[in-house]
C-alpha cells in the first residue's frame, strides 16, 4: 500500500517540491491533477523535501494535488512487441495502440565494463563517398551530424540508416517537427524498415522534460536488443534540443550554469548517453548516429564542442554537401586498412589537394595571377566537388576510389600526387 | 566494523549526499552509503556543523534519506605490491577484468574487488639482514615482475630509523606474507609484507632530493624529440580542439616512448579509446625488450560515462603507481587523457557544493590543484643513490579550442613543453598536428641549438613569406624569399609530419632522427638557383616526395638506399 501525498510546498518551472519520507533518489511519482495524470522523477533530497520533476509540465497542477510514488526509477518494457511500435519520450504509445508493459527494465543503466568491448572492426558502408572514402562509418561508433537549422540532416539520416545493413533501428526524435516525425514515419514504413524499428517521438508541441527520457529510453532498448546479439543502430535527432532542455531544468533548480547557462555536467551528462555505443564481446553492437545542431553555425557552441570531444568523430554538413574539413570519423583506421590498399592513399591525398584548391580559389578571388599549378587545382577542385561532394552521387566505395585515381589522373603528374610509389605503380590510370 | 562512526544520509543531489553524522569525520575520509544491501564508496569533500558533503564514486539512484553511512577513518588509498603492472585498473584502483568476470558486461555498482592477486607466489629474494639499519623506502627484497625487478620497500609511511629485526628467506611467498620485522627507537615492531598501502592525494616522498630533469626522453617522434622534447622527468601539455590529434598523438607516445614504465590515464575521455589499448598491447612487441607492449604498461581507465566523482581519483591513482614504480629506479611516462575532464569532475563537484564559481563556473582552487599534480613529476636521487622519474602528460581539452580557457592557462604555467595542437594543421592533414611556432619547450633537443634555431627561423621566415604571398601574391615575390617558402614546406613535410599508421615512419629513433635532421639541414642551408618559381616547386615537390619514400623505408633495405641515393642526387645537381 503505497502513501499519497497531498500536500505539494511548491511549484517551480517544471519541478514541484512535496514532503515526503523514504523515497528514493531517482524514483518516479504519479502526480495526478485536474489535467490528468503524469509521471515525474525524483531530481533532488534535502531532509523531507522531495524534488519532482513531472513529465507532462506543471502546468495546471494544484499544491493540493495527488503525489504518489512508485517506488522503482523509469522503466521501459524489453518485449519483443516493441517492433514496429511509436511512443513518447514517456514510453506511452503514439500508435493509439495498446501499451506494452511485459519484461519491463530499468533505463539509465551502468555503463558498459570497458574490459567487455572489443576494437570495432566492420565498415557500415553507405555508398556516400565523402563518408565511405574519407571518413568511413564503422559499426558501434557514435557519431554526429553537426549543421544548421534548414540544411536536409534529417534526410541524410534517414538515408544513411534506409542504405545501413542493421537488424534493428530504433529513433529517438527530439523536439522534432512534427513534419519531420511524419518524415521518418513514413521512409522507415516506404523502405519496409518499420517493422524492424521502434520509435520514440517527442514532437516540439510535447511536454519539455519527456525530451529528458527519449535518449535513455531508446538506448535501455538499443542495449536490450544488442545483448541478444542484433547489430542495432540508433538516430537521436536532435541533441541539442536534449541539451537545452536539461539546460531548463538546471536553470530551474537554480543550479550554478558553467557557459552560455549549460549545467557544469553538460560533458557527462552527454558523455553518458554518447557511450551506450558499443561492440560487445560475444553479443551484438549498437552504432548512433545523432544530429547536433549548431545555433549559429558556431561548431565552439557548448553542445556541438562538447559533443565533439565525446564523439567519435561528425559529419560536417553545410550548405547540402558534407565538408571534408571539420568532417571527421575517428574509427576509419580501424576499417580502411583493409578495404583496399590504396584507400588512406586516395583519402589523403584528394583532401590535401582540395585544401590547396580552397587556398589558390582564394588567391584568384583576389585577383592574382595564376600559375600552371594554380590551373592544375583549379581543376581538380572543381572535379572534386562534382565527383566526389554532391550527395547525390551514390556509389559504392571500390568505384569511388577508382573515380578519385581518374581525377587525379586528370589534374597531375605521378610525381605530384606524392603518393607511395608502389600504389602509384599499381592504381595509377595508365593511358 | 562494529565501533566504526555511522551516520544518515539527509539529502542527495546528483552524486553528491549530505550526511549528517554524531561523533566527528576526517575530511577527505572515505565513508560508505549503504542502500538496499549495496555499500557506495563515497568520499568526504566538506564539514559544516553536524553534516558533511560526501561525493560518491558511484551512480546514487535508489539512495534515500535516512539511509546508514558508515565512515572509516581512512583516506582514499591505493595497494601497492607487485602485480600493479600488466593491470587494467578503474579510477578507484578496482581491476576490471575482473570485475567482469563477476558481473559480466555492465559495471555493477557497490562492486570493489582486491587490485592485486592475493593467491598468486612470486620469487622473493632478500636484501637485507638481521641488524640492518633502514628507513622509508629502502629496499628489503625483490621479486621478478615480468622484466624488472620489483623491490620491496621499507612502507612510505616508516618515520624514522628502524632496525630489521626478522627477514623471510628466499622462496615463493605470497604478497601477504611478512618478508621482515623491523622496530624503530621506541622499539615498535612493524611487519612488512609485500604490499604497502599509500593515499593518492599525497605524493611519496621516501626519497633522498629532487633533480633537475636533463636528458631527453625519446619519444621517437620526430617534431617532438627535435623541436619540442620532453625531458625524463619533466612535464608536457598536449591541448587541442577536437580532432586535432591528441589520442593518436598520445598512443603514438604510449607505444614508442623510451620509457620504463608507461601508465595511462584514460580519464573521462572515450571507452573506445581505452579499448584499442586493451586489446592492441598485449600483442604489440615492445623493441627495446622484445615483450609485449603491455608488461610495461599500467591502465587506469575512468572512461566518461562512468562515474564522475572517481575520474577525479583516477589521474591521482595514476600518478601513485607511477611515483611507487619510480621508487625502484625506474623511469615512468605518466599520459593522462585528458586533465580537461578532470577539471571538470571538479567543477560538476563545485557546482553542486554551491561554491562561488571562477572563470568558466571551476572553482578558484583549479589552478594550485592542477600545479601540485604535475609537480608530483620530476627526477629524483633515491636514498640507495639510483634515480627514478616520473614524467607527466597531459592532454587538455580546451572548450571550443580556445587556449585562453582556465584549464589550458593554469597548465601552461606548470608544464615544462607545450605541444599545442591546431585545428589548421589536422584540416590540412598535417600530422601531428603540434603547430611549429606556437608550441615551445624548455627543455634540451637530441638536435644541436644551433641547428634547431636555424630551423626554426626557416619555418618563420617562411611563414612570414607565405603570408605576404597571400596579400600581394606568388608573382610579386622575389624567387628567395619563395625558395624560403618552398624550404620550410620541405622542412614540414619531411620531418615534421610523420605518418603514425606506417610501421616505419610512426616511429624514428634517435640515430635516424639525427642523421635525418643533418641531411635536410644541408637542404635547408643550401642556396639554389631556380630560373623560375614553377622550376623551383617541381624540385622541391619532387625532393619531397623522395624523402618521404624515403621515411617509408626500413633503414637497410633496398628502397631505402634508392631513395637516399635519389636525393643526394638531386642535391649535387642543382
Amino acid at each position: 500500500m503505497r502513501k499519497v501525498y497531498h500536500r505539494i510546498v511548491q511549484i517551480a518551472g517544471n519541478v514541484i517540491t512535496v514532503e515526503a519520507e523514504n523515497i528514493g533518489y531517482g524514483h518516479l511519482a504519479e502526480v495526478t491533477s485536474a489535467r490528468g495524470t503524469s509521471l515525474a522523477q525524483v531530481i533532488r533530497l534535502v531532509d523531507n523535501k522531495v524534488f519532482l520533476q513531472v513529465f507532462a509540465g506543471s502546468r495546471g497542477i494544484s499544491t493540493g494535488d495527488e503525489v504518489r510514488f512508485l517506488g522503482s526509477p523509469m522503466q521501459v518494457s524489453s518485449s519483443k512487441n516493441l517492433l514496429g511500435r511509436i511512443f513518447t519520450g514517456g514510453g506511452i504509445p503514439r500508435d493509439g495502440r495498446p501499451e506494452v508493459k511485459d519484461d519491463m527494465i530499468e533505463i539509465a543503466g551502468p555503463s558498459v565494463n570497458p574490459s567487455k568491448r572489443i576494437i570495432p572492426k566492420n565498415m557500415i558502408r553507405t555508398g556516400i563517398p565523402m563518408i565511405d572514402v574519407f571518413n568511413s562509418l564503422v559499426e558501434s561508433q557514435k557519431l554526429p551530424i553537426f549543421s544548421i537549422a534548414g540544411e536536409p540532416y534529417n534526410q541524410l539520416l534517414a538515408r544513411v540508416a534506409m542504405q545501413a545493413e542493421v537488424d534493428v533501428i530504433i529513433l529517438g526524435g527530439m523536439g522534432l517537427k512534427y513534419d519531420d516525425y511524419l518524415f521518418f514515419k513514413n521512409t522507415l514504413d516506404e523502405h519496409g524498415a518499420l517493422s524492424r524499428s521502434v520509435l520514440f517521438v517527442h514532437t516540439a508541441s510535447d511536454p519539455v522534460v519527456e525530451c529528458l527520457l527519449v535518449p535513455d529510453m531508446a538506448l535501455a532498448v538499443a542495449e536490450n536488443y544488442a545483448l541478444e546479439g542484433k547489430k542495432v543502430l540508433v538516430l537521436l535527432t536532435d541533441m541539442t534540443n536534449y541539451a537545452d532542455a536539461m539546460k531548463e531544468i538546471a536553470i530551474t533548480m537554480e543550479q550554478i550554469p558553467s557557459n552560455r547557462g549549460y549545467p557544469g555536467d553538460l560533458y557527462s551528462q552527454l558523455a553518458a548517453r554518447y557511450e551506450k555505443a558499443v561492440d560487445f564481446d560475444s553479443a551484438g553492437s549498437i552504432t548512433i548516429l545523432a544530429v547536433t545542431t549548431m545555433p549559429g553555425d558556431d561548431v565552439t557552441h557548448p553542445v556541438p564542442d562538447n559533443t565533439g570531444y565525446i564523439t567519435e568523430g561528425q559529419f560536417y554538413l553545410k550548405n547540402g554537401r558534407i565538408e571534408p574539413f571539420g568532417s571527421l570519423s575517428r574509427l576509419k583506421q580501424q576499417v580502411n586498412d583493409t578495404t583496399r590498399s590504396d584507400h588512406r592513399a586516395i583519402m589523403d591525398t584528394m583532401i590535401r589537394f582540395y585544401a590547396d584548391f580552397l587556398e589558390t580559389k582564394e588567391k584568384q578571388s583576389m585577383g592574382f595571377q595564376m600559375s600552371s599549378w594554380d590551373e592544375k587545382l583549379l581543376k581538380y577542385g572543381v572535379l572534386f566537388e562534382t565527383r566526389m561532394m554532391d550527395l547525390s552521387v551514390n556509389i559504392p566505395l571500390e568505384d569511388a576510389l577508382d573515380l578519385g585515381w581518374e581525377t587525379l589522373a586528370e589534374c597531375f603528374d605521378k610525381t605530384e600526387s606524392g603518393i607511395k610509389h608502389d600504389l602509384l605503380e599499381e592504381y595509377w590510370p595508365k593511358n | 566494523m562494529q565501533d566504526s562512526n555511522k551516520g544518515k544520509i539527509v539529502g542527495v543531489n546528483g552524486n553528491m549526499i549530505t550526511v549528517e553524522f554524531d561523533t566527528h569525520v576526517i575530511q577527505n575520509e572515505i565513508a560508505y552509503a549503504i542502500t538496499e544491501g549495496k555499500r557506495l564508496k563515497s568520499e568526504v569533500i566538506r564539514v559544516r556543523g553536524n553534516r558533511a558533503d560526501l561525493q560518491v564514486f558511484e551512480d546514487t539512484k535508489g539512495l534515500k534519506v535516512g539511509d546508514d553511512v558508515e565512515f572509516t577513518e581512512e583516506l582514499l588509498s591505493v595497494e601497492l605490491g607487485p602485480g600493479i603492472l600488466t593491470s587494467i585498473y578503474d579510477g578507484l584502483q578496482n581491476p576490471l577484468p575482473d570485475l567482469a568476470k563477476k558481473s559480466g558486461f555492465f559495471l555493477e555498482k557497490g562492486v570493489y574487488l582486491k587490485p592485486l592477486d592475493y593467491e598468486k607466489e612470486w620469487d622473493y629474494t632478500p636484501m637485507v639482514k638481521v641488524g640492518d639499519e633502514v628507513i622509508a623506502g629502502d629496499r628489503l627484497g625483490w621479486v621478478p615482475e615480468g622484466i624488472f625487478k620489483h623491490y620491496i620497500m621499507v612502507p612510505f609511511t616508516t618515520k624514522g630509523v628502524c632496525k630489521v629485526t626478522e627477514v623471510a628467506s628466499a622462496g615463493k611467498l605470497k604478497i601477504s606474507t611478512t618478508i621482515a620485522k623491523i622496530s624503530n627507537d621506541k622499539d615498535i615492531v612493524t611487519e612488512v609484507t609485500m604490499v604497502q598501502e599509500w593515499p593518492v592525494k599525497i605524493p611519496i616522498s621516501a626519497y633522498k632530493e629532487k633533480l633537475l630533469p636533463q636528458e631527453t626522453l625519446i619519444s621517437q617522434i620526430r617534431i617532438i624529440d627535435g623541436f619540442f622534447p620532453v625531458a625524463i622527468g619533466g612535464t608536457f601539455c598536449t591541448p587541442g580542439p577536437f580532432g586535432a590529434g591528441k589520442t593518436v598523438l598520445q598512443h603514438a607516445l604510449s607505444k614508442y616512448a623510451e620509457a620504463d614504465i608507461v601508465i595511462i590515464a584514460a580519464c573521462g575521455e572515450r571507452a573506445g579509446e581505452v579499448v584499442e589499448i586493451l586489446r592492441e598491447f598485449p600483442h604489440l612487441e615492445d623493441p627495446r625488450t622484445g615483450k609485449t607492449l603491455m608488461e610495461r604498461s599500467i591502465i587506469i581507465c575512468n572512461t566518461s560515462s562512468m562515474p564522475v566523482a572517481a575520474r577525479e581519483a583516477s589521474v591521482y591513482t595514476a600518478v601513485t603507481l607511477a611515483e611507487y614504480y619510480r621508487q625502484m629506479g625506474l623511469n615512468c611516462l605518466l599520459l593522462a587523457d585528458s586533465t580537461s575532464r578532470w577539471a571538470q569532475a571538479l567543477r560538476e563537484m563545485s557546482g553542486r557544493l554551491e561554491e562561488i564559481p571562477g572563470e568558466e563556473a571551476f572553482p578558484a582552487y583549479l589552478e594550485s590543484l592542477i600545479a601540485s599534480f604535475y609537480e608530483r613529476a620530476g627526477l629524483v636521487k633515491l636514498n640507495c643513490g639510483e634515480t627514478g622519474s616520473v614524467t607527466i602528460g597531459g592532454s587538455v581539452s580546451p572548450a571550443g579550442g580556445n587556449f585562453e580557457e582556465p584549464v589550458t592557462q593554469a597548465t601552461l604555467k606548470v608544464v615544462g613543453a607545450f605541444h599545442g595542437l591546431s585545428r589548421d594543421r589536422s584540416n590540412a592533414r598535417r600530422y601531428p598536428a603540434i603547430h611549429p611556432l606556437e608550441s615551445w619547450s624548455h627543455y634540451k633537443s637530441i638536435v644541436e641549438d644551433e641547428k634547431i634555431n636555424f630551423a626554426r627561423e626557416t619555418l618563420r621566415r617562411g611563414n612570414e613569406v607565405n603570408q605576404m604571398m597571400k596579400v600581394i601574391g606568388e608573382e610579386g615575390t622575389h624567387i628567395n624569399d619563395f625558395q624560403i617558402y618552398l624550404k620550410s614546406e620541405f622542412l614540414d613535410f619531411v620531418f615534421l609530419q610523420q605518418n603514425t599508421f606506417d610501421s616505419v615512419d610512426a616511429a624514428t629513433n634517435k640515430k635516424r632522427q639525427t642523421y635525418m635532421f643533418d641531411k635536410v639541414m644541408a637542404i635547408l642551408k643550401k642556396q639554389f638557383t631556380f630560373e623560375s618559381k614553377d622550376k623551383a616547386r617541381r624540385f622541391f615537390l619532387e625532393l619531397r616526395s623522395d624523402f618521404i619514400n624515403l621515411n617509408y623505408s626500413a633503414e637497410g633495405t633496398e628502397d631505402y638506399k634508392k631513395f637516399e641515393n635519389l636525393i643526394d642526387k638531386k642535391f649535387e645537381d642543382n
